[in-house]
């Protein structure tokens, strides 16, 4: 049903497209980073660390858009839990583009060098990440409280990929000393696309807040 | 559905129907209202929530047409029973209106009227009664240098609070307020919500309003009605961040059509 106001009704659906399209772009980064790492183009990395910019100006639009709804439309019940989940969510999107910024950049850096090994379980990573964040932005939009929680459980997907580079890392840093920077510049990726997955943990748990008003965040906690 | 379960019942209504002539302007409201805490009701116009409000002072006795059956009780005991005293149940369950109606008399005359009629003689019984409801209703300050001028001559925030002193100097145990902000000023609403906030240490409150922040703001409990059916009552945070009801929803979000 629509709002009686349709001002109130537009700015609803600004701030909807806003996000959706904030996550769309860092959806695109985090893909695109590791695309540049395996095949080794710097010129994509390039590519991903300037379209940031259109991520942290989207960030700063959503802030404000929150900001004057909050204080001149009093808002309740569902809407007030959808500009919730946009103050929150943002944050998590943006850091999520900054992260493939972070990744764009060590693929710049390694792709200077000879390759270390191939990249398998890296891609594996950041392909999962991505359809995490993905499903989260698909469970907001259909109000699919289910899918939101497949987000939440397949993020021990990614920590086992994660632990499983660290530990070939280690391996392989012990045997051969002169690749530790290399190694270390994996590492780092490695990291951060464990980081992006826990972010889009987040939005799928702030998704789940939206659809059904229950916050399920820190569970062992309370 | 309509219970709360956590604090001892006040007011209660059991399928409450009311007739206005051919008309059914209550559709058999079930609702347990708690003591000492503010319960809002709210809903559009035509609604219910005024008329269910009169109930618990039989105010609506006075409208010619009105057939009333089920239950409304004051501490378990049945309002519209057998051998009820009206005028004891009046002064029991105060109420407040939306337009101040102070009498034209004196603030002293207006405030000591009640107490007077329920016997109250000595002066200097009266002089106590008037200075602590007065005091109560937050407006002592304001008006104990001209207790013997008319109430006329005060601002419409003070007049209300007038009213809520008169209200309060027979000693109640409820006060229904029926929408006692709606004509006043932004401050002299936030001085009316303040002493609601106070007197609920003291007072059952039942307040209805259209104003949905207000309801939010001093309120514990909320009901929402619609059509003459009570569609939803919960706390308060609950009904304005999670409703259960779709209704309920659209109607505190602005979706109403």
């Amino acid at each position: 049903m629509y709002h009686t106001d349709k001002i109130y009704e537009a700015e609803l659906k600004e701030l909807r497209e806003k996000l959706l399209t904030a996550g769309g772009i860092v959806e695109q980064a985090i893909v695109r980073s590791v695309q540049a790492l395996a095949v080794r183009d710097s010129k994509l990395a390039q590519e991903v660390i300037d379209n940031d910019r259109r991520v942290n100006l989207l960030e700063v639009e959503i802030d404000e858009l929150c900001l004057r709804m909050l204080a001149l439309r009093q808002p309740a019940a569902s809407d007030l839990r959808f500009i919730t989940l946009a103050l929150k969510i943002v944050t998590d999107l943006e850091r999520i583009g900054d992260l493939a910024v972070n990744v764009a950049e060590r693929a710049i850096q390694l792709n200077d060098e000879p390759p270390l090994r191939p990249y398998v379980d890296i891609p594996r990573m950041a392909t999962i990440a991505e359809e995490m964040l993905k499903s989260a932005l698909d469970a907001f939009v259909a109000g699919d409280a289910t899918t939101a929680r497949k987000v939440i459980e397949r993020d021990n997907e990614v920590d086992e990929l994660y632990h499983t580079v660290f530990r070939e890392l280690v391996e392989i840093m012990a045997a051969e000393p002169d690749v530790t920077a290399r190694a270390m510049a994996i590492l780092f990726i490695a990291k951060h696309l464990e980081r992006i997955a826990d972010h889009a943990t987040n939005v799928a748990e702030m998704v789940i807040f939206f659809i059904e008003g229950k916050d399920v965040r820190h569970p062992r906690s309370r | 559905m309509s219970t709360t379960q956590e604090h001892p019942i006040k007011l209660a209504s059991e399928n409450l129907e009311l007739y206005y002539g051919e008309k059914r302007a209550l559709h058999g409201i079930n609702m347990q209202i708690p003591e000492r805490r503010v319960t809002a009701l709210i809903g559009p116009s035509g609604c219910g929530k005024s008329t269910f409000l009169r109930c618990f002072n039989r105010m609506n006795d006075l409208i010619p047409g009105v057939r009333i059956s089920g239950r409304a009780t004051l501490d378990g005991e049945d309002l519209y029973g057998r051998g009820l005293d009206v005028v004891e149940l009046r002064r029991r369950v105060g109420m407040v209106f939306q337009k101040s109606n102070p009498f034209p008399k004196t603030i002293w005359e207006n405030v000591a009227f009640g107490p007077r009629l329920l016997g109250t003689r000595k002066r200097a019984d009266l002089d106590e009664i008037v200075q602590r409801s007065l005091q109560n209703a937050a407006l002592w300050d304001d008006v104990k240098d001209r207790l013997q001028s008319s109430a006329l001559g005060l601002s419409g925030g003070q007049q209300q609070r007038l009213c809520i002193a008169r209200a309060l100097a027979v000693e109640p145990e409820v006060l229904l307020m029926d929408e006692p902000a709606s004509a006043l000023d932004p401050i002299a609403t936030s001085r009316i919500e303040e002493l609601i906030h106070e007197l609920k240490e003291r007072y059952t409150i039942v307040i209805v309003t259209h104003n949905m922040q207000q309801a939010a703001r001093v309120s514990d409990y909320t009901a929402f009605f619609y059509m003459g059916e009570l569609i939803e009552f919960d706390k308060t945070p609950t009904i304005f961040t999670n409703p259960r009801e779709g209704r309920t929803e659209d109607y505190i979000t602005g979706r109403f059509g």
